[in-house]
């Protein structure tokens, strides 16, 4: 696993994308795998940004991510605020434009684009969020 | 990410080209905002030049089509959606909000 830290600004998704970008290709994903996994990546950092360090300036994302066998994982580490991906509902797809929500849009793209996500609050003031896809 | 407008009888073509994320959705939301404030209602968005969006610049979208379609008064179609941010539309639920077209001109002439 390679990990880079990037201080916590939307500023910084463009790099963001670039470095899971450039480990899913080096590791064989093709380029529908990897647009979809820089989007997810893209969506939970955004949500770290945005949610988790809302009033805090000098925030760090700590993001790691490795291929192994047909495996990539992508590892984000912050220390803002808990904010639990599974406990926000899921947007309904099917409502109208006036009653279309656009919170949750993220996270709901973070699960359909990936195997697997999970949240994990470490004891250390810490909230790891956990995302693999396995090759096609 | 880059903007244009262009103005047509009888609509404006907005042309965004490159990456839209949350740093750069407030641009394409603020083009689509002016052109609104303009009296502008019936628009196309062009995407054949865009590499990228994120569900930042589909809020962009969603919101703009909101405003353009209030009292009937327009609306947002999009052009040329590369294949994989209309696949995430798709996934999103956004296809059924905008009527998409294969080509710009195709696009304008809807109108």
């Amino acid at each position: 696993m390679k990990t880079v830290q990037f201080a916590a600004k939307f500023e910084y998704l463009d790099e963001i994308r670039e470095f899971v970008g450039m480990i899913a290709r080096d590791g064989g994903f093709g380029d529908k795998d990897v647009y979809n996994i820089q989007l997810a990546t893209d969506e939970a950092a955004s949500n770290i940004i945005e949610h988790a360090y809302e009033n805090i300036t000098d925030g760090l994302l700590e993001l790691s991510c490795g291929v192994k066998d047909d495996k990539i994982t992508i590892v984000l580490v912050d220390h803002g605020e808990s904010f639990d991906p599974s406990e926000i509902p899921l947007p309904d797809l099917k409502a109208d434009l006036s009653k279309r929500k656009i919170g949750g849009l993220g996270i709901f793209l973070m699960r359909k684009l990936m195997d697997e996500v999970h949240y994990e609050v470490k004891s250390n003031q810490s909230n790891v969020l956990t995302m693999t896809k396995r090759k096609r | 990410m880059d903007i244009t407008v262009q103005e047509f009888k009888h609509c404006d073509m907005i042309t965004v080209k490159g990456r839209v994320d949350s740093a750069t959705a407030p641009q394409l939301a603020q083009a689509l905002e002016s052109a609104n404030d303009g009296g502008k209602y019936k628009l196309v968005v062009n995407m054949s030049e865009l590499e990228y969006m994120s569900s930042a610049g589909f809020r962009a979208l969603l919101a703009a089509q909101r405003n353009c379609k209030r009292y009937n008064r327009g609306e947002v179609v999009l052009a040329s959606v590369p294949e994989r941010i209309r696949e995430a539309l798709e996934l999103a639920g956004f296809t059924e909000l905008f009527k998409t077209f294969d080509d710009p001109l195709q696009a304008v002439g809807h109108f």
